[in-house]
């Protein structure tokens, strides 16, 4: 996958961020365009049309998670947050405003890059490949089929569908919030219905379901398919 | 069989609802209709089953007097300890409530409901203690003779002629579970006591004898079984009303009941009780106060307060009235309110004075309409004859010496003319000072006024003189004119002013009540409420006024007035007051000893406090008008504290809150501000490390600027917590030495170092500059801090200016910027700890550098402010002290 040419908005107010960040996502190959306040952000977001986004919470106009809701209002274009903040609270809100993927500040640039590969393959491939393949684990989404370890795996519906929920988003944090609305449909809010099917899920397809592999937590957040 | 197992058990689950949810233990009473009828006999009888079935029953208080029979009925049962009351060096047993209370049995007997406590116990009536042992949810079993009832009071006084002291409020025995009547035979009776197996006080064996005669028992035999049946009657009634089954309901009575100070309005209040229950009705007792007539003098007033308060033991609704008169006042309230039966007295007056005054029955019958009007009689003598209503003369022996100064003048005047106009134009002088002594004086004085008038007319001014002679009998005529004039018009003006009088103390009280309530709304917090209260209770009721209100679970005086100063006594009677929610203390039926009446604040939301007042005069009690006022006043002031400790905790709450927002955003600042330079470090030292980046030598050399600038940036705000810290715990230690500002200044220049490169700084010292004595490494950091300031906050191509100016005792140092300056109402608060100017561009800091700077400064003994310049940007001074004072 080519990276050369793919434009990376900036969202962030300090000047020192900015700049190591400039000086290592071009080293990656990528262009890179900076905003500093939020009004600028939108704007740069309509004149520029970048291919990703990586957006600070504390910006000096408004709330970051303001950003995103808004752009997301117009716009499918993949959110990285990047903040300080590391409640949980904030990050389901970012979550649940359409940000893709959250990362806590500080951060490695290792780990940034790779979750910034994450996003946009996932942007690249779309769900339209009808089968999907993560290590041992196929998802024929197709034909309803699953398979882990070359066994087929007998999933109830609920299963399937919240297994479809995240294989479709592979890679991007799904909230608890949203999983429930994907699967169980609007004004389901019970977490504990959630975490007993996620449970019997991962012994269905993890090797080790004390250590899973395919389904990460995000404590107090929410789940992920690892890629 | 396992799921028969797991069955609750029915026993089991009652009880367990009725540990959740307390309720009001039951009472049994057995009713009996004389001593020896074997009531405690009966009573133990039925403790034995009740323990055999596994009840947990204690022995309260049981009077053997010596029977075997009973006294062998005793063993077996748990018995408490009895309280030993001192009443002038005589220990006399008591029911100890509160051991019973601590011992928490299911049911407790308690013998003699209508035992009179030894004064100085809790409550001065046995019944009082058992209703406070029910109150906790304990059962009780008790015995009762008829002749104790208190309607039935005049009934056995009557029957028997035995006035019984000792009664029980019928609404005990109505309000009772269970009514056992222990029945008879008044022959088997009075074998028994020929027999000597009732129990007889040695003292009172005459009296007694002559009471156990077989036509009394008979009548109280009656009696008992009698009320016993009225009882079940109601019962049933009342079943077969909520079941809804028709019956011939009487419609609605009502009646009312006019009582007057005359000792018979109590045996009116026993009569209409009779007659209210006979009709299932409820009743009324009212009093009229009479605007014309005089006030009633204290005794009257403590009798009708009395008979009131029987009447609303009897179950009575009670109301004053005021009217004009009183079969006006009492027939429009009549109507008002819907009765069906006015009850009243029958006159005792003697009659003539009906022939004046007309007859109250008369004129309340005349004009009654559809109201039936019960006459009732007077049977017995009163027992203590109504205080006669004294004559009230206003500090009398003046207006006396007045009326007779008025007397002298018409004479002196009289002589002075007498020669030049007729004796019977002279008599108008006399007149006049009858008339305005029968204004000004009263009508004692206005009467002698009138009498010596006459005879000093005859004396002086009628011929002939200094003889008390009459020759005319036409000036008789004029001596009964004067009599009859000073009667009428004094009369009337004492009339008018009784009534004026009578007027303005309801509007003293209106108008307290309504001034109380405007204050309260005025006050603000829980202290000015408490106050307003005390000082309008004590100025209307001019008494000791004492708040008390919980804290910690345990009652204090939150307030009360200067010199009221609480006894351990008085703290229970409150305590007792506010654990009951009832009122206790003077005046009431509990604790009546103490010297404080305690009323419980009570509102929807609960009891929130017990407000006490204490008379001047000790043992002065209330008036029932007294009582009233106090009570709304009462009400009032539960609300306003109600209120103020309300609007307390919102503030409380609101405080909190504000505290922790400040802290969270503190939070969120310091991690925002510790962790920003740290993303730059890392992010820079990971790219480095990062194989894959392609990054030229330029590329590598930036980032590696970057992070050892914002290292450099770390470093400084950890200093400065660290400063803040060190400030804060008092830990900061002053190096005093000379110093020369200049070398000052031109150190924390140098110490910016690249931060200041492309900025122009002007330096300007007034050259006769002395040393200042201070700690240049902490003087240094102030310097840093201010020039660091001044170039975030201003335009990187501006100027820096630092004027260095000195007086007499001081040294100036101002730094200034052309940046954007402080918004004027921040001017102050920059120096706060934290305290961030908002910006439109966001410009790193903690906020804590000027906190530091002014923390130092002031260190030194110097002070330091800021200050918008004229041109646009901030000016930060300082002053330092030449001499620091050691």
């Amino acid at each position: 996958m080519t990276k050369v040419g793919l434009r990376v908005l900036v969202v962030d107010d300090e000047v020192a961020i900015k700049r190591f960040l400039r000086v290592a996502l071009n080293g990656e190959g990528f262009i890179v365009l900076e905003a500093g306040t939020g009004q600028e952000a939108l704007l740069a977001l309509t004149l520029e049309r970048p291919d990703l986004v990586l957006l600070d919470l504390g910006l000096p106009d408004m709330d970051g998670v303001e950003v995103a809701r808004r752009l997301r209002e117009w716009s499918q274009v993949p959110v990285i947050i990047l903040s300080v903040r590391e409640q949980e609270t904030d990050k389901i809100a970012a979550l649940d405003a359409g940000a893709d993927d959250y990362l806590t500040k500080p951060f490695g640039v290792g780990e940034l890059l790779a979750r910034i590969r994450t996003v946009l393959r996932r942007q690249a491939s779309g769900s339209s490949e009808p089968v999907f393949t993560l290590g041992d684990l196929k998802v024929d989404l197709a034909n309803r089929l699953v398979t882990a370890d070359g066994r087929d795996v007998q999933l109830t519906p609920t299963e399937y569908d919240l297994l479809r929920a995240l294989v479709i988003q592979a890679g991007k944090v799904l909230t608890n919030h949203q999983l429930l609305r994907l699967v169980w449909g609007e004004g389901y809010d019970d977490l504990h219905i959630l975490r007993v099917n996620i449970s019997n899920l991962r012994h269905k397809i993890e090797p080790d379901p004390s250590r899973p592999t395919y389904i990460h937590t995000e404590s107090g957040v929410g789940y992920r398919l690892k890629l | 069989m396992k799921s028969m197992d797991n069955r609750p058990d029915p026993d089991e689950l009652l009880k367990h609802v009725q540990a959740e949810e307390p309720v009001r233990g039951r009472l049994k009473i057995f009713l009996g209709y004389a001593a020896g009828v074997g009531k405690t006999y009966a009573m133990l009888e039925a403790a034995h089953q009740r323990r055999k079935q596994g009840v947990e029953v204690v022995v309260g208080y049981v009077e053997t007097h010596g029977r075997l029979e009973t006294e062998a009925f005793l063993s077996g049962l748990e018995i408490l300890p009895r309280r030993q009351v001192d009443y002038h060096g005589v220990h006399l047993p008591e029911l100890d409530v509160d051991a019973v209370l601590d011992r928490r049995p299911a049911l407790v007997l308690v013998d003699e409901l209508a035992h009179t406590n030894t004064p100085g116990s809790r409550h001065p009536k046995r019944y009082l203690d058992v209703e406070e042992i029910l109150d906790a949810g304990i059962d009780v079993y008790t015995t009762l003779n008829i002749q104790h009832l208190e309607s039935l009071n005049d009934a056995v006084a009557q029957v028997t002629g035995v006035v019984v002291r000792e009664t029980v409020p019928d609404r005990v025995l109505d309000e009772a579970s269970e009514i056992e009547v222990i029945d008879l035979p008044p022959d088997e009776l009075l074998a028994r006591l020929k027999e000597g197996r009732v129990y007889i006080p040695e003292q009172a064996k005459r009296a007694i004898q002559k009471f156990f005669r077989k036509g009394n028992l008979s009548a109280l035999r009656e009696m008992s079984l009698r009320r016993a049946a009225e009882r079940v009657d109601d019962q049933m009634r009342a079943y077969m009303r909520t079941r809804a089954i028709p019956g011939p309901w009487p419609a609605g009575e009502r009646l009312l009941v006019c009582i007057s100070p005359s000792p018979l309005a109590e045996k009116l209040v026993r009569t209409t009780r009779r007659l209210a229950d006979g009709l299932n009705a409820e009743w009324i007792a009212v009093y009229v106060e009479v605007a014309s007539k005089p006030e009633l003098n204290p005794a009257n007033r403590e009798r009708i307060g009395k008979t009131l308060q029987l009447a609303e033991e009897l179950g009575a609704r009670t109301r004053t009235l005021t009217g004009r008169s009183i079969p006006e006042a009492v027939l429009a309230y009549a109507r008002k309110h819907n009765v069906t039966k006015i009850v009243i007295g029958k006159p005792v007056r003697p009659r003539w004075r009906e022939w004046i005054g007309g007859s109250l029955v008369d004129q309340l019958i005349y004009a009654s309409g559809d109201i039936d009007v019960y006459v009732i009689s007077a049977q017995v003598e009163p027992k203590q004859p109504a205080v006669p209503e004294e004559w009230r003369p206003h500090r009398p022996l003046g207006r006396y010496l007045l009326g007779i100064g008025l007397v002298a003048l018409a004479t002196l005047l009289g002589m002075f003319i007498r020669g030049n106009l007729e004796p019977a134009n002279l008599v108008m002088l006399y007149l006049a000072s009858t008339v305005i002594a029968a204004i000004f004086l009263g009508r004692g004085p206005s009467l002698l006024v009138s009498v010596l008038g006459v005879l000093t007319f005859d004396f002086f001014l009628i011929p002939p003189y200094m003889t008390m002679a009459v020759n005319d009998t036409q000036y008789l005529v004029t001596f009964s004119g004067l009599f009859v004039v000073s009667l009428v018009v004094s009369t009337l003006t004492a009339r008018v002013r009784e009534q004026a009088e009578a007027a303005i103390q309801r509007e003293a009280h209106t108008s307290a009540l309504y001034t109380l309530g405007r204050d309260l709304t005025s006050a603000t917090n829980l202290q000015q409420v408490t106050e307003i209260i005390i000082s309008h209770i004590s100025q209307v009721f001019g008494r000791e006024v004492a708040i008390f209100l919980p804290e910690n679970g345990q009652l204090r005086v939150f307030a009360s007035t200067p010199d009221y100063h609480p006894d351990t006594n008085e703290l229970g009677v409150a305590a007792w007051a506010f654990d009951h929610g009832q009122p206790a203390g003077l005046g009431t039926d509990t604790l009546p000893a103490a010297s404080l009446r305690c009323q419980p604040l009570k509102t929807a939301g609960g009891l929130i406090g017990v407000l006490g007042i204490r008379p001047k005069e000790p043992g002065r009690l209330l008036t029932p008008e007294q009582r009233q006022t106090f009570d709304s006043f009462a009400h009032q002031a539960a609300l306003a504290v109600e209120r103020a400790s309300l609007a307390e905790q919102a503030r409380q709450a609101e405080l909190l809150q504000a505290t922790e927002k400040l802290q969270t955003s503190l939070l969120n600042s310091i991690s925002h501000d510790l962790r920003t330079p740290l993303v730059s470090i890392t992010g820079a030292l990971s790219s480095l490390r990062e194989k894959t980046l392609m990054l030229d030598q330029e590329a590598r050399d930036s980032l590696i600027e970057t992070a050892d600038e914002e290292a450099g940036r770390l470093n400084r705000l950890v200093g400065n917590l660290l400063n803040m810290t060190r400030i804060e715990a008092g830990a900061i230690h002053l190096k005093m030495e000379p110093c020369d500002i200049q070398d000052a200044v031109g150190a924390a220049l140098d110490q910016m170092g690249d931060r200041l490169a492309k900025r122009q700084v002007k330096v300007s010292l007034p050259p006769d500059l002395s040393m200042v004595t201070l700690d240049i490494a902490l003087f240094e950091q102030v310097l840093v801090n201010l020039l660091d300031n001044a170039v975030k906050y201003s335009p990187p191509d501006t100027e820096i200016g630092i004027d260095v100016t000195q007086t007499l005792r001081t040294v100036q140092i101002a730094i200034s910027d052309c940046g954007i300056g402080i918004p004027a109402e921040d001017l102050e608060r920059v120096f706060d700890k934290f305290y961030r100017v908002q910006r439109p561009e966001s410009v790193s800091g903690t906020g804590l550098g000027l906190a530091i700077c002014k923390g130092i400064v002031e260190a030194h003994g110097g002070t330091v402010w800021a200050a918008n310049r004229s041109g646009g940007g901030t000016v930060i001074t300082i002053s330092l002290p030449k001499e620091v004072a050691s």
